[in-house]
């Protein structure tokens, strides 16, 4: 088991140095940060004198270095667009970004396993036929156009909810959060409609499928045949053996809510890291692409990590091969 | 004690304001950079620093200038080389303390620092001295006639505060730590800093011991400023009542928020204008089907080039109406622009065409054109426009869009052979664009001239303007580098752009060329 893990460790250290090497050779094709910090008054002696100072002049292998040399003492340098230190921009903007992916996530798992249960048992109805075809809207529209269509409908045309930025927050600690005040609550809702509705659509599609599946399983029937309420078939028996792909699916979708918030950040002005990375990206401000990228690359890994590690501890045929294996 | 003064008249205020507060909430696509006002020499950053910091001359929004923390200057009797300025007396800083001739050195001091990004414009002082509390004299290394055109952005920051503060260094980039003046202020400009979140939302009040009271307006009570980068939400945001006023009305938008109710939009022509640049100099480029010879290099297709481009056709379908066609690469306003240059440009497909065969490139050639995508208004798409256009004269163009970032290197660094460019005049003379844009490319002048153009003749010219005091001979000369620049056909001038803000109709105030709101100038009814 102790072995396992360290390996496991060991690769995912090693693939985060890879994404990191990756990251500093693509740099240089975004451009020259040294231009944007420089007025256009600048002189070639000045472009010179800077590139220098910020070690741009070196091949990006020693750059990547450096990087890693200071990221080893928890120093990620200073945002070359806003002069802050990288870490604490980074810890700012997170509150807002987690906070949105956690809503969508929710919508995405329980507004998707309804929609899955319900247009599975009426999947003849009238209502379910509807909910399926418009989930097809979900799935094929781009996220910036949904989110542009919902501002003209919901903030524009109607005047309820707002257009950009996440209303009144509230400080505690170290972070902030729109939950606790009505327009904070408000500024929410759209961002995560439009972050969400893709794995939403995707969700309710996986449970219909598995549930059909289910629902047709010799059990299912023998209960049936038992007279066993079809509510209690459904729910208890049907849906239970339904989660466990879903759950699976849900797991890996959580890393990518919040990688690709991107877009829905940049729609909604959201001021969230996904936002934060376009504006690097724009900037060529490298600190803030590099610890950007280590920190989603961290937490894909991470998550990937812990589900290897799930099922280690779950599957039993794991355990028992490589101890067989020992022999 | 005085600590305890300025708290109970910033409580003061604070009722005052409660009792009569009027916010205008404000959009633009970006946000100001940093808040130390010598660190960055850039649109955003100097428009919100002009609202809380103040230089010794500003222009008023239409361009002109006006006193500020300086009521008068002059140059010095006797002595060219002097330029005398008295401050304005009564003057505070945010924080209580007296604004006086010490801060006007070490501010000047501070911008001239090595990592200031407004060194630039202040390489021709060589000394800044303080005759008594209100009276200042800059000493520059010769005549210096349009000193006081470059300081319209140089803010003054107080000395007590930064040295008390370790504020007394611009930032340095890589030096690690951030600084105190980045992120807090204390001008003596008309709004006060309430609470700032970098690309969120910043909030300003007005500052109630503010010398100008009587003379502005100051209708707008607090500022709320809230960047939205994407267009479509900008507008969307005015439309449903959530921003007061907008900057950068996407041109396609226009109408959509004209024919709203209750809100207005106004143009006016930006100090800003586009062109084309050529790189004439090279013996043969790199981006061109003609192995052995530069076509660029014959001014014949270089006028042939400028005739083939249908300017007003661009205005009307790419930017709907939104642009100025041009004929030289300065903005109306700025001195040495006449309206006989500036509507030089006529389309003339038959004369280009035979431009073309007389110069021996009657079959037409290939070159790639090399153009921005996200930092003009329609960049990509004027370009695209041209690229048709110059099609008809047998030039093939293949289009090179890209980011900024990495477009301008590519003039910066001489890898291009046509390229578009934008330029904006802060100075208001001639003398800069020819500084950057015409003079040979070296250390100190030509860092923008990608055309490898160069003639000593129009170098010596233009170095002469930077000392020439009897303003009708240095008028002259702009003409006559002007007459140079026109004949050569340096550029090929395509528009000026235009300017829209997006507003609710009870604010009152008009378009600024530099694209600046100076809220004390804002009327609200």
């Amino acid at each position: 088991m102790l072995a396992y893990i360290i390996r496991r460790v060991f690769q995912s250290v090693l693939v985060l140095l890879v994404v990191g090497l990756v990251a500093f050779a693509m740099f240089r094709f975004v451009g020259d940060p040294v231009d944007n910090m420089l007025g256009q008054e600048r002189t070639q002696a000045d472009i010179e004198r800077l590139r220098e100072q910020l070690g741009l002049d070196q091949p990006f292998i020693v750059q990547y270095w450096r990087f890693l040399e200071q990221a080893a003492q928890g120093n990620f340098g200073l945002s070359y667009r806003q002069g802050r230190p990288v870490a604490e921009i980074l810890i700012e903007r997170l509150p807002a970004t987690l906070e949105l992916a956690f809503v969508s996530g929710l919508l995405a798992l329980f507004g998707g396993i309804a929609l899955g249960i319900f247009t599975a048992i009426r999947r003849r109805g009238v209502s379910a036929n509807v909910i399926m075809t418009v989930s097809l809207i979900g799935v094929s529209l781009p996220t910036f156009l949904i989110g542009i269509l919902l501002i003209y409908v919901f903030s524009v045309e109607l005047g309820w909810l707002p257009s950009f930025g996440r209303g009144e927050v509230t400080r505690i600690g170290g972070w902030t959060t729109g939950f606790l005040t009505e327009s904070g609550l408000k500024a929410l809702i759209l961002p995560a409609i439009t972050l969400g509705l893709y794995q939403m659509t995707l969700i309710m599609r996986l449970v219909r499928t598995e549930m059909l599946e289910v629902l047709r399983m010799d059990y299912i029937r023998f209960a049936r045949a038992r007279g066993i309420r079809e509510k209690s078939i459904n729910f208890r028996h049907a849906l239970k053996n339904t989660l466990v792909p879903v759950i699976t699916i849900t797991g890996l979708q959580l890393g990518s809510i919040i990688a690709f918030a991107i877009i829905t950040e940049t729609v909604f002005q959201w001021p969230g890291v996904g936002l934060l990375f376009i504006n690097a990206i724009q900037f060529v401000d490298i600190p803030v692409m590099a610890a950007y990228l280590m920190m989603i690359s961290v937490m894909f890994v991470g998550i990937n990590l812990i589900v290897d590690m799930l099922y280690f501890a779950i599957d039993p045929r794991l355990r028992v091969d490589r101890t067989a294996g020992g022999h | 004690m005085k600590k305890t003064a300025f708290l109970a008249a910033a409580l003061l205020a604070g009722t005052a304001i409660g009792a009569s507060a009027e916010t205008l909430r404000w959009a633009r696509a970006g946000d100001s950079l940093t808040l130390d006002p010598h660190a960055q020499n850039e649109g955003p950053t100097h428009t919100l620093a002009h609202q809380m910091y103040e230089p010794l001359i500003i222009r008023d929004m239409t361009g002109a200038f006006q006193a500020a923390l300086a009521t008068d200057w002059a140059p010095k009797e006797g002595d060219p080389n002097v330029w005398v300025f008295n401050l304005r007396q009564g003057v505070t800083f945010h924080d209580g303390a007296d604004f006086t001739a010490e801060d006007v050195v070490f501010s000047i001091n501070r911008a001239k620092s090595e990592n200031s990004d407004m060194k630039e414009l202040l390489n021709s002082i060589t000394e800044v001295r303080a005759v008594d509390d209100h009276t200042v004299e800059f000493v520059t290394d010769g005549p210096n006639p349009i000193l006081p055109s470059n300081l319209t952005n140089l803010f003054m920051m107080d000395k007590g505060w930064a040295e008390a503060n370790g504020a007394v260094d611009v930032q340095d980039v890589e030096g690690g730590e951030k600084t105190f003046a980045t992120t807090n202020t204390n001008g003596t400009g008309p709004y006060q800093l309430v609470s700032r979140e970098p690309d969120v939302k910043t909030v300003l009040s007005l500052n109630e011991n503010y010398w100008g009271k009587d003379q502005f307006p100051l209708d707008v009570t607090e500022i709320v400023y809230t960047p939205i980068q994407n267009a479509a939400t900008r507008v969307a945001a005015l439309l449903s009542g959530e921003v007061d006023f907008i900057q950068d009305v996407p041109v396609q938008d226009l109408g959509r928020v004209a024919d709203t109710a209750g809100l207005v939009v106004k143009t006016a022509p930006q100090n800003r204008v586009i062109f084309f640049g050529m790189n004439q100099g090279a013996d043969d480029i790199a981006n061109d089907n003609v192995e052995g010879k530069n076509p660029l290099a014959d001014v014949r297709v270089r006028q042939a080039m400028s005739m083939a481009i249908n300017r007003d056709a661009i205005k009307q379908v790419v930017m709907r109406g939104q642009s100025q066609p041009a004929g030289m690469i300065a903005p109306p306003f700025v001195n040495g622009w006449t309206e006989a240059m500036d509507s030089a440009s006529k389309t003339d497909i038959d004369a280009a065409k035979a431009l073309m065969s007389d110069a021996g490139y009657g079959d037409g050639f290939s070159i790639q054109l090399d153009c921005p995508n996200d930092r003009y208004i329609n960049d990509e798409a004027i370009c695209q426009a041209a690229v048709g256009m110059l099609a008809q004269i047998g030039v093939t163009v293949n289009l090179d869009a890209k980011p900024k970032a990495q477009h301008f290197p590519l003039i910066t660094n001489n890898q291009t052979d046509f390229y578009m460019l934008g330029w904006g005049v802060p100075t208001y003379d001639s003398e800069y664009i020819f500084n950057f844009l015409v003079h040979t490319r070296g250390s100190d002048r030509g860092s923008w001239n990608g055309t490898g153009f160069s003639n000593p003749e129009v170098d010596q010219m233009i170095q002469s303007l930077a000392s020439e005091t009897d303003l009708d001979k240095r008028n002259a000369t702009i003409q006559s580098i002007w007459d140079v620049v026109q004949a050569e056909q340096l550029y090929i001038p395509i528009h000026h752009q235009v300017l829209n803000w997006g507003m609710k109709e009870s604010v009152g105030i008009e378009v600024s060329p530099e694209d600046d709101p100076k809220f004390k100038f804002f009327n609200l009814n």
